[in-house]
């Protein structure tokens, strides 16, 4: 029977995600550290600022996790939300668990404290590029039905890995704000097909911004995060160089594109109006198939 | 400020900056030793080729010239916002200009950053928010929203929001309130060449800001939180 991830709760995620019964809390609810800003406004706050963070156990091994609540204010990323997420990562560098997991579902920078959260997004950037740096690898999942987006979509790209369902969409700018900005015929924020093949998973994975693309089930994506701990891909200058001509080959190659279907097409996908309807696996199928050249 | 008057604030004659687009590239004689400049001017929304060219200019730096101080000069309206840029994965982009930013700091760069006019959102986190220290001209305008915009989003009237702002820095616009949560090291004001051989000659690199915050009493938990976080 699968068990929906984006269905669940942050805390339901963690708990199916790890080893059973594996999952220590670090300022749990019962800590009540909350946001003051919030209340200062009068908005509701939650006993863990929208996000869990703790120690446990994947297949045995010691990992760190933290994971986002997107019901709580889409998942936005404020003062304490923030902190609470560097100080996961800064953890890591001295307990060196075989990976921190992140389960991110965040618009990003919460906009009720948003001074705090933009600074709070490149404390993060930062205290995860030292994690990695030290050898450890941060795997993010995205999975929840709010996406990744705004700088928790940087964060996201600043990590070793990245494993999406292809429910999940990860990206910069929501399409509202770009449809308000430059309007519909920018972006039609409502056209949900183009919001999912401009942002989804699916499109991710075939131009190798996402490295595994699973379903949308709990099983799978702990299937996944397993196989890479201890999976560790440290930045060098190579690695940053091959990084910069790959970018700039894409801009060549598809920076003229205005629909993801004719990038796909140019990727060699023979029907690119079936990749919708296709399942994770046969996504998988499809990539190796035509050999496609991707990061 | 303009660039041009920055630059010849910063370095008189002594540069090479020169702008291609809304980019700045060049490098710059300060005291002896040579700066690599990287940045943006005219309020630039950063797209997939404006951070890909401030990216390379830094790992051009890293790759030929090790050690060699870069200074960051900022003046963004935030990303661009374009489906083009969101259908690229955009961040991959941005968040390769930090990644590179970081790698420049681990090989021994010193990297300032420094705010001459605007910065928004995304575009400032993966440039001035990755340096060592990032400051600001005390004129400059660092801010995620304007107050109607947090109105209108957050549904608190502009006037509750107004009043909160005077005694929160959280939640106002505004280069001072940068400085007191710690974000922005320093206001650089008078004799700008002095301001920055003052910053380049800060031995830490590492990330004080929450401390700093804490410190100035503009973030008051972030530090807290975060350390209570690794002891726990």
């Amino acid at each position: 029977m699968k068990l929906s991830f984006s269905e669940l709760s942050a805390r339901e995620r963690v708990a199916h995600l790890l080893d059973a019964a594996s999952f220590k809390e670090i300022l749990g609810p019962s800590e009540r550290v909350v946001s003051p800003h919030l209340a200062l406004l009068g908005v509701p706050f939650s006993f863990d600022d929208g996000v869990v963070i703790g120690s446990g156990r994947l297949n045995a091994q010691p990992v760190l996790i933290a994971a986002q609540e997107g019901e709580f204010m889409g998942g936005g990323v404020g003062e304490v939300h923030g902190a609470k997420l560097v100080g996961i990562l800064h953890r890591a560098l001295t307990t060196k668990p075989a990976a921190v997991l992140v389960l991110a579902e965040s618009g990003g920078v919460r906009l009720h404290e948003a001074n705090a959260g933009l600074i709070a997004i490149s404390e993060v950037m930062r205290a995860l590029l030292d994690v990695r740096a030290a050898g450890i690898p941060v795997v993010m999942l995205i999975g929840g039905a709010n996406g990744c987006f705004g700088g928790m979509g940087l964060i996201a790209r600043c990590a070793d890995h990245i494993v999406m369902s292809d429910a999940a969409r990860m990206s910069m700018s929501g399409p509202e704000v770009i449809e308000s900005s430059h309007g519909v015929e920018e972006f039609d924020s409502r056209d949900r097909a183009l919001v999912w093949r401009t942002t989804g998973g699916k499109h991710r994975f075939l131009m190798g911004d996402c490295d595994q693309l699973v379903e949308d089930d709990m099983d799978a994506f702990r299937a996944a995060a397993a196989a890479l701990l201890g999976d560790s891909k440290k930045l060098t200058l190579e690695g940053l160089l091959a990084e910069q001509a790959m970018l700039s080959e894409r801009i060549e190659r598809f920076g003229d594109c205005h629909d993801a279907l004719e990038i796909w097409q140019r990727l060699g996908v023979d029907h690119p109006e079936q990749v919708s309807n296709m399942e994770a696996a046969q996504m998988q199928h499809l990539l190796t198939e035509n050999a496609m050249e991707l990061a | 400020m303009n660039w041009q008057t920055l630059a010849q604030a910063l370095f008189g004659n002594e540069h090479t900056i020169e702008r291609n687009g809304d980019v700045l590239l060049g490098t710059a004689q300060l005291q002896g030793q040579t700066i690599a400049v990287v940045g943006t001017t005219a309020h630039a929304a950063i797209g997939v080729e404006t951070a890909l060219a401030q990216a390379k200019a830094i790992l051009q730096t890293v790759q030929l010239h090790p050690g060699r101080p870069i200074l960051l000069l900022v003046d963004t309206q935030g990303q661009r916002l374009r489906h083009r840029d969101e259908l690229l994965c955009i961040n991959r982009f941005m968040a390769h200009m930090a990644c590179c930013v970081d790698l420049a700091r681990r090989s021994g760069h010193r990297v300032i950053a420094l705010v001459y006019d605007q910065a928004l959102s995304g575009g400032f986190i993966t440039s001035g928010l990755m340096a060592d220290t990032c400051h600001a001209l005390p004129e400059a305008e660092i801010r995620v929203m304007r107050l109607p915009a947090m109105s209108r989003v957050t549904k608190i009237s502009e006037d509750v929001l107004e009043a909160l702002s005077l005694s929160n820095p959280v939640f106002a616009p505004g280069v001072e309130n940068y400085v007191a949560m710690g974000g922005i090291a320093s206001l650089w004001r008078g004799d700008l060449q002095a301001s920055l051989l003052v910053a380049l000659g800060d031995a830490d690199i590492t990330d004080q800001r929450a401390a700093l915050g804490a410190t100035r009493g503009g973030r008051k938990l972030s530090h807290a939180v975060t350390q209570r976080v690794v002891a726990a």
